[in-house]
């Protein structure tokens, strides 16, 4: 139990939970809304938490299993805590012609993120690539969170990670 | 009556669903993994597939037949497309068969060498990198290494068993079998029935075995080694040795097991008849009382801990007795040892079984005197056969000898234990005799049919009418209970066994099981039972002299003591959630389903409230947490481990000042 956490963290836990059962309730509590619920739930705590999941599951009357079948089958959920910033290659056709992966590899690298790991370890970056985001004429193309970077190069890509760092330490 | 055309010939098909079936009437065997008669059609395995001419090559699982239809099922194109999908199929399988305990059982292999794959082309992810290997606990061994994704371990769980245990997870390449957040089953509500092994057409689900176990009680010359048999695997053995199914081998289990070193053989039928006197008294005197209806047997493991996880308030109805294996095993450590002066730990007590789940009960820990378990290691019909192939002896040709007296006697009544209906046939006979006075004639019901899950029966016994119901699949079980909350079942005496049609289709019953075979099994058994002079439990001598000798009456104390268990309630899920602020208190909040209809999360809310009114956050670990078993006094809440019932909102604010405020000083005294 986090007994040193700063109180305004602790009291995240109760007013996430609220939100979890408001999402519940305004998908009456249905089990063929479960996509719709996850991606609420994940919008709220930026990943699934087992506990919440379990929660769900016992919510609607579904297994865990199967719940979990449902969150591991689409690559938008994720049931590791994600960063504050995602970072999201595309890697589609056009973008991987037009060098998608020195890319990442330098955005990997920048972040020193070791082979299978999707998240820092100050949990300020998540690195993932996706398939098509559909902005093919700007390829290769990164988004982080709402943000969309055009035609990036793995030097771009660096100095983009310089400015959210300078900006995230400088507001602490 | 329509036709169709199979291989040219004219078929006529009827209430067939799919064509699979119109082909296996035609007297042709279509290799299928991922079918099972009893489990919703899937076509996942594509071994099935049919030439169906211009509509092109289908899986006849999934496609109903139909008049006129010309299919061939050898033609070039379906060899061609069964042995791709084959040949893919081990591509990602872990091809380390001469060490995989399915060896010679496994559907795959057989196929691989009927239609020729003779290379596999492809690289073999698991050559590289293995999948752990769940070994978690005492029934069920999952390897994913040897999985095909035939789903039928995720069918059976859920369409059968209404557990959900199994499902599949992940997508693409990476799909896998697995329990919920890739968790042990030792982790999960696994109750261990197997049936997921008794479907999985490969090694990657199997019973686990214990036969060293057995070998080196067997060879070791201070031990003796006591066996008994169940009913279900006198009828389940001799199909691994090309008899007939249905066949009753119990001769030649008794001769095989004395040529590999018991000391005694023994029957587990003597322990059923035994259970019957315990549980006929039971019922009558709850029939009585009125108290503690209706009656649910407790013979079966895996409906045992179903009932322990998910149904807390149902603990009272179950019967108290012992399952015939935990009596057998208490009367040979308790009388047997001091009735042949020996030391308890001296006694190897081995048993038969065609179940997984049997495993797990003989390790339960109140089934123990001193530390040492009443029944020392569990067996599958499976395991016995592979212990007599490795003793070399040809099964088929040995003599039939008679079970080892006293524990060897058993009637008619004890027989019919192996197949559904059978434990509350036996006990009626029983319980309707004693009231009575007089023998009932009729049976209660003839074997069940393939398939069917859930039977009842009406009997007047002297003027009253006692209603029995029989299930055999806890998904049946879980409906009846449901049906039982809603006041539409008015029942006395409810049967529960876990597996297709009994323990017949338990899950250490010969591999790749049919209902069929199980049904055939059934009439082995209930032949048994016809051909038994004597055919109810009181009319065995053994045990009458069991009770002259040393337990008095059925139900008496020293009855109690030996042959009776109490049930105790186990937490279904462990997780819990950490909500809001530390400290030395704990206030778990119970959201599961019945606590949460009671109004908990209200109550829960308001905990989170007067912490902060209060500016207690640091003294208080606020969580939400699954389960504390006491659903029917909920909301239920627990302020360091202390639970409190009916803590409905209401109560938030005097709980807070009585409870929660005086804990925080307590723990503030400490520091």
């Amino acid at each position: 139990m986090p007994a040193t956490a700063p109180l305004p963290a602790r009291q995240e836990g109760l007013r996430k939970f609220q939100k979890v059962n408001d999402v519940l309730e305004r998908y009456g509590w249905d089990a063929t809304n479960l996509i719709a619920i996850l991606q609420q739930i994940q919008a709220e705590y930026r990943y699934l938490p087992q506990d919440i999941l379990t929660y769900v599951a016992t919510a609607l009357g579904r297994s865990p299993s199967e719940i979990f079948g449902v969150a591991t089958f689409y690559a938008q959920f994720s049931l590791e805590p994600k960063g504050k910033y995602e970072v999201r290659l595309c890697d589609g056709t056009a973008c991987h012609v037009r060098r998608s992966i020195p890319v990442l590899q330098a955005i990997r690298e920048k972040l020193g993120l070791a082979p299978g790991e999707q998240t820092t370890k100050d949990m300020r970056f998540s690195v993932e690539t996706v398939s098509c985001l559909g902005a093919c004429g700007l390829a290769p193309v990164v988004v982080i969170n709402e943000t969309v970077y055009p035609q990036m190069t793995p030097e771009a890509a660096v100095k983009m990670l310089n400015e959210i760092n300078a900006r995230e330490d400088s507001a602490q | 009556m329509p036709h169709m055309k199979i291989d040219g010939r004219e078929i006529a098909f009827d209430a067939e669903t799919n064509i699979l079936q119109v082909v296996r009437k035609a007297g042709i065997e279509l290799p299928t993994l991922c079918y099972q008669a009893h489990l919703s059609p899937f076509g996942a395995c594509r071994m099935c597939v049919v030439d169906a001419g211009a509509r092109g090559v289908v899986t006849s699982c999934t496609t109903p037949p139909e008049d006129g239809l010309e299919i061939r099922t050898a033609s070039d194109r379906v060899r061609r497309v069964r042995k791709m999908a084959l040949e893919l199929l081990l591509a990602s399988h872990d091809r380390n068969c001469l060490t995989c305990g399915k060896s010679g059982l496994c559907k795959l292999q057989d196929y691989a060498e009927r239609y020729g794959v003779e290379t596999v082309r492809f690289f073999n992810p698991t050559d590289e990198v293995k999948q752990p290997i769940d070994d978690s606990n005492p029934c069920i061994v999952r390897d994913p290494n040897k999985c095909v994704l035939c789903g039928n371990c995720v069918r059976v769980c859920y369409e059968h068993q209404g557990m959900h245990v199994l499902d599949f997870a992940g997508r693409g390449a990476n799909v896998t079998v697995s329990p919920a957040y890739g968790k042990a089953l030792a982790d999960v509500d696994c109750v261990y029935c197997g049936q997921c092994a008794t479907v999985c057409p490969t090694g990657a689900i199997q019973v686990r075995g214990e036969i060293d176990a057995v070998t080196r009680a067997l060879n070791d010359p201070s031990k003796t080694v006591v066996f008994q048999v169940a009913p279900a695997v006198r009828v389940g053995l001799g199909e691994l040795f090309g008899l007939p199914v249905g066949t009753n081998v119990e001769g030649k289990i008794a001769t095989a097991l004395r040529r590999m070193g018991a000391d005694r053989v023994f029957d587990t039928n003597f322990a059923a008849d035994l259970t019957i006197m315990e549980e006929a008294t039971e019922f009558l005197h709850r029939m009585e009382t009125g108290e503690g209806l209706p009656l649910f047997t407790s013979c079966c493991p895996a409906w045992v801990k179903l009932a322990e996880q998910s149904y807390p308030e149902l603990l009272p109805h179950l019967s108290t007795c012992r399952s015939p294996q935990q009596m057998f095993g208490a009367v040979v450590k308790t009388y047997f040892a001091r009735d042949t002066a020996q030391d308890v730990a001296d006694i190897v007590c081995v048993s038969v079984m065609p179940c997984a789940a049997k495993k797990f009960e003989a390790r339960r820990p109140e089934f123990a005197i001193a530390g040492q378990p009443d029944v020392d290691a569990v067996i599958t019909t499976q395991e016995l056969a592979r212990m007599i192939r490795a003793y070399g002896l040809d099964f088929t040709s040995l003599p039939d000898e008679p079970w080892d007296q006293p524990y060897g006697e058993s009637t008619g009544a004890a027989v019919i234990f192996g197949a559904a209906g059978g434990v509350a046939e036996a006990a009626l006979r029983t319980a309707y005799q004693q009231l009575t006075g007089e023998e009932l004639t009729r049976d209660l019901w003839q074997t069940t049919a393939p398939g069917e899950t859930s039977r009842e029966a009406e009997v007047t016994i002297a003027g009253t009418t006692v209603r029995i119901a029989t299930v055999n699949s806890l998904a049946a079980a879980a409906a009846l209970i449901t049906r039982m909350k809603a006041g539409e079942a008015p029942y006395h005496l409810i049967e529960v066994m876990a597996c297709p049609g009994g323990c017949v289709g338990g899950a250490g019953q010969p591999p790749h099981d049919t209902l069929a075979r199980r049904a055939c099994r059934a009439q082995g058994l209930a032949a048994i039972d016809h051909g038994s002079e004597r055919r109810q439990s009181h009319r065995n001598t053994a045990v009458q002299a069991l009770y002259a000798e040393h337990l008095d009456t059925p139900n008496s104390h020293a009855a109690h003591e030996t042959l009776h268990t109490a049930y105790a309630s186990r937490r279904r899920i462990e997780e819990s959630i950490t909500l809001e602020g530390g400290g030395p208190v704990m206030v778990e909040v119970c959201v599961g389903t019945c606590c949460f209809q009671q109004g908990s999360y209200a109550t829960l809310q308001k905990f989170g409230k007067l912490l902060r009114q209060h500016g207690l956050d640091d003294a208080v670990a606020l969580s939400a947490t699954f389960c504390f078993e006491r659903c029917g006094q909920g909301p239920n809440i627990a302020v360091n481990g202390q639970v409190i019932e009916n803590a409905v909102p209401e109560r938030a604010e005097e709980i807070f000042r009585d409870v929660v405020l005086p804990a925080i000083t307590t723990a503030d005294a400490c520091v």
